[in-house]
């Protein structure tokens, strides 16, 4: 994304920080921040939804309810109101993937308030990516890592859930510890890989190498011209 | 907006599944002269200043290098420095944070410091995959020759050879961090074939990929012996004794004052060039992306190679214009996704080289064959539909979920529509010469990932640059180490800024008196100027 906005004529009435302006339809939340002259850097990043830096807070005039939404992804509308919510504290845990025993039990020790969820949904709720957070919070609870890994796979740490969890946990972590002791801890060692390694251990492939390394320029193009 | 996409889309024409003509040698290398923009002479600069003086590049390039310092004279260093470390560590994408990991292990003080946050990179955004040689038919050595095909056979036959033994390595270490890589129903790494490769190599989560590395990474680089500092981009090389590197000056972007850092040793890994819009492209690359490292590396007389060699990835979103220059990854290709022109024909065989791909799109659009978008652009379809024909329904889903998350948010969906694509500027295939160890010119000072060149020659092959990151991170993290262990005492009294002197005299010199802009830009500038 850049500051190429589709041509249209069409206005909108949008507060950004809470000051009014005016500005093209079709813009995404951060357009309208730079046509109106900000300068963004904290709450930019990638600017493709999935570094999670561009969390944002909005309302829509009328309308009560408090949304959120990734502003790089997310176009202005009339009466929109919005903040950028640049970072959430959180509390991280301090932990070696590779060094825990009983990751499922462990969990406890590191998020120990994981298993205080009130189940009011509303981290599910909030999710831009549309993930079913407070399930993947129960099933970490519950052991079954794996399907943590599989329902959280498109989080981008944003972490609206934080903002939004009445028992004040981190979803987002927890779901990462899960994935990650899952990958490291449970699934076996891919075998096709461990085979390679091996090979690549015992020399098979170091003399071809350097024969390739040693080649002239034109030998070596000539030798990998064709496809094998 | 949803009116807008509906009534753009009711023009789509049928799509006839006629194969497309096949290229002879002569035949790609016609196209990409006739239409890749690295061989076409508008819009390029000769360089006048600097190690590579007399080379052509981009016009956006050749302005950031022949640039002048933020820092103004007289360029004097402080009493102290505010930091002084054995390892500093310039970028927090993926080379930088495997760099960082791997000198932390070994005891030194470690530094990294990054314009945006850790992880905020173009690392975070790769879709597709790493490279890696695992299937039966498959070998390091049959990797080596598909690269160096594919990048015209300009890559260092040094480098390569490096990224092909120990990227398996890479991956063990990987997946040993907890990174769930796709795998197969024997529970091996699942392989899949990308576009000028004669296997299939690549890894991926899902199209995830770089989200899962870097979320994973950046959890360990936090908990490790590392000191980070965000929003601090480096502006300026500092030199040591007999032309080495003694540290670097970083700009706080929040007190905007200047940090000065002492160090023994210094890695550059400050990643692309994409947000300088060469040739006014979109680009796929992260808001940070500015050529920092090159501009800096340049200023200490330190060459680059390829420095007139980008990658303009095939498949950018061109509409909706909210996502212009998004990447579609190359997997879909791999995956069965067609292309078609206006006439609704096949134009090129979707698995050439990102190159020939690319250009053959710029050749449709060109020639009057492609599709107007509401904004006045030209692109052409690129059609997953025909996986899930294929493959069967899901699989577009299963596979490339962001892609579909993505664009259903602004109203297409890709399983049941084609997406409308460009060429994006997606890669900076040169960047500062390096040998294998990582060392430049310049003593003390390494450098890895997309700011170091060589590796790829003059087309990168998809997955080979997230492979790079971790062998090259990690290598450079490891020289860093040995350097710092062995470089003996030096005081700050003996380090200056007299390179940037230097430069900015021939400066004045070649370009008399015209201005010169000014450079790291660190952030392209989208705010309106017309008010």
């Amino acid at each position: 994304m850049d500051n190429r906005i589709e041509k249209n004529e069409t206005m909108v009435r949008v507060s950004i920080n809470g000051r009014e302006y005016s500005v093209p339809q079709g813009s995404t939340m951060v357009q309208a921040m730079w046509y109106t002259g900000h300068e963004v850097i904290h709450g930019v990043g990638c600017l493709g939804g999935v570094c999670g830096a561009c969390a944002t807070v909005y309302r829509i005039e009328g309308d009560f309810r408090l949304r959120n939404a990734l502003a790089c992804q997310t176009l202005v509308s009339e009466g929109m109101s919005f903040s950028m919510l640049d970072s959430y504290p959180i509390q991280r845990a301090h932990y070696d993937v590779a060094a825990l025993k009983d990751p499922k039990e462990e969990l406890f020790t590191y998020y120990p308030e994981s298993a205080t969820c009130r189940n009011c949904n509303a981290c599910t709720e909030v999710c831009p990516q549309g993930i079913d957070v407070r399930d993947s919070v129960w099933r970490a609870n519950f052991g079954d890592f794996k399907a943590v890994a599989d329902m959280t796979f498109s989080c981008v740490m944003c972490g609206l859930c934080v903002s939004r969890c009445i028992a004040e946990m981190a979803p987002h972590e927890i779901a990462l510890y899960a994935r990650r002791s899952y990958g490291a801890k449970e699934l076996p060692f891919p075998p096709n890989l461990r085979h390679r390694l091996n090979e690549i251990h015992s020399g098979t492939f170091s003399g071809d190498l350097k024969r390739l390394e040693a080649l002239s320029p034109e030998e070596l193009k000539k030798e990998c011209e064709v496809r094998s | 907006m949803a009116d807008l996409v509906e009534s753009f889309y009711a023009n789509t024409p049928a799509f006839d599944d006629a194969p497309p003509p096949t290229l002879s040698p002569e035949d790609r290398s016609r196209l990409l002269s006739s239409f890749y923009p690295d061989y076409r002479p508008e819009g390029k600069a000769t360089l006048k200043v600097g190690p590579n003086k007399g080379t052509v590049v981009p016009q956006e390039l050749a302005d950031v290098l022949e640039a002048r310092s933020r820092l103004t004279s007289p360029r004097n260093l402080p009493e102290n420095p505010d930091h002084d470390v054995d390892i500093l560590i310039l970028g927090g994408g993926g080379a930088g944070i495997t760099a960082a990991l791997f000198a932390a292990k070994e005891g030194r003080s470690v530094l990294l410091a990054t314009k945006l946050r850790v992880g905020d990179s173009n690392t975070v955004m790769a879709e597709g995959g790493i490279q890696t040689a695992l299937g039966e038919e498959d070998s390091p050595v049959v990797h080596f020759r598909d690269t160096f095909r594919g990048g015209h056979g300009a890559n260092d036959p040094s480098l390569l050879s490096v990224l092909v033994a120990e990227g398996p390595e890479m991956v063990e270490w990987l997946v040993s961090r907890g990174i769930l890589f796709d795998r197969d129903p024997q529970g091996g790494l699942s392989l899949r074939k990308g576009g000028g490769t004669s296997r299939p190599r690549l890894i991926s989560a899902k199209d995830y990929t770089g989200l899962e590395l870097i979320r994973v990474l950046k959890e360990d680089v936090v908990n490790a012996p590392v000191e980070i500092l965000e929003f601090s981009p480096a502006v300026e090389l500092i030199a040591g004794p007999d032309g080495s590197c003694a540290g670097a000056v970083l700009y706080d972007l929040d007190s905007r004052r200047y940090i000065y850092v002492k160090a023994k040793a210094v890695i550059l890994a400050t990643g692309g060039a994409g947000r300088l819009h060469l040739a006014g492209f979109a680009t796929s690359n992260h808001f940070g992306a500015t050529a920092d490292g090159l501009t800096m590396a340049y200023r200490m007389g330190i060459p680059l190679v390829h420095p007139e060699s980008f990658q303009f990835h095939p498949t950018g979103v061109l509409f909706p214009s909210e996502m212009a220059g998004m990447l579609i990854t190359e997997a879909v290709r791999g995956a069965g996704a067609r292309m078609y022109n206006r006439l609704g024909k096949r134009f090129v065989n979707e698995l050439e080289t990102r190159d020939v791909v690319a250009s053959a799109i710029i050749r449709e659009c060109a020639e009057g064959r492609g599709v107007k978008t509401p904004q006045g652009t030209f692109g052409v379809y690129l059609d997953l539909v025909s996986i899930d024909r294929e493959t069967g329904e899901g699989t577009v889903e299963k596979r490339f979920p962001n892609i579909v998350k993505l664009m259903k948010r602004h109203h297409v969906d890709p399983t049941k529509k084609p997406i409308l694509v460009y060429p994006t500027l997606h890669y900076q295939n040169g960047g500062v010469r390096i040998d294998a160890k990582t060392r430049t010119s310049v003593s003390h000072l390494l450098v890895a990932g997309e700011a170091s060149g060589g590796l790829h020659g003059t087309n990168r092959l998809m997955g080979n640059s997230l492979l790079e990151l971790f062998v090259f991170g990690r290598r450079a993290g490891m020289e860093a180490v040995e350097l710092a262990l062995h470089r003996p005492a030096f005081s700050w009294k003996e380090s200056s800024l007299s390179h940037v002197d230097r430069f900015e005299k021939d400066l004045t010199a070649a370009f008399a008196a015209e201005e010169r802009p000014m450079a790291p830009v660190l952030f392209p500038d989208y705010r309106r100027k017309e008010s």
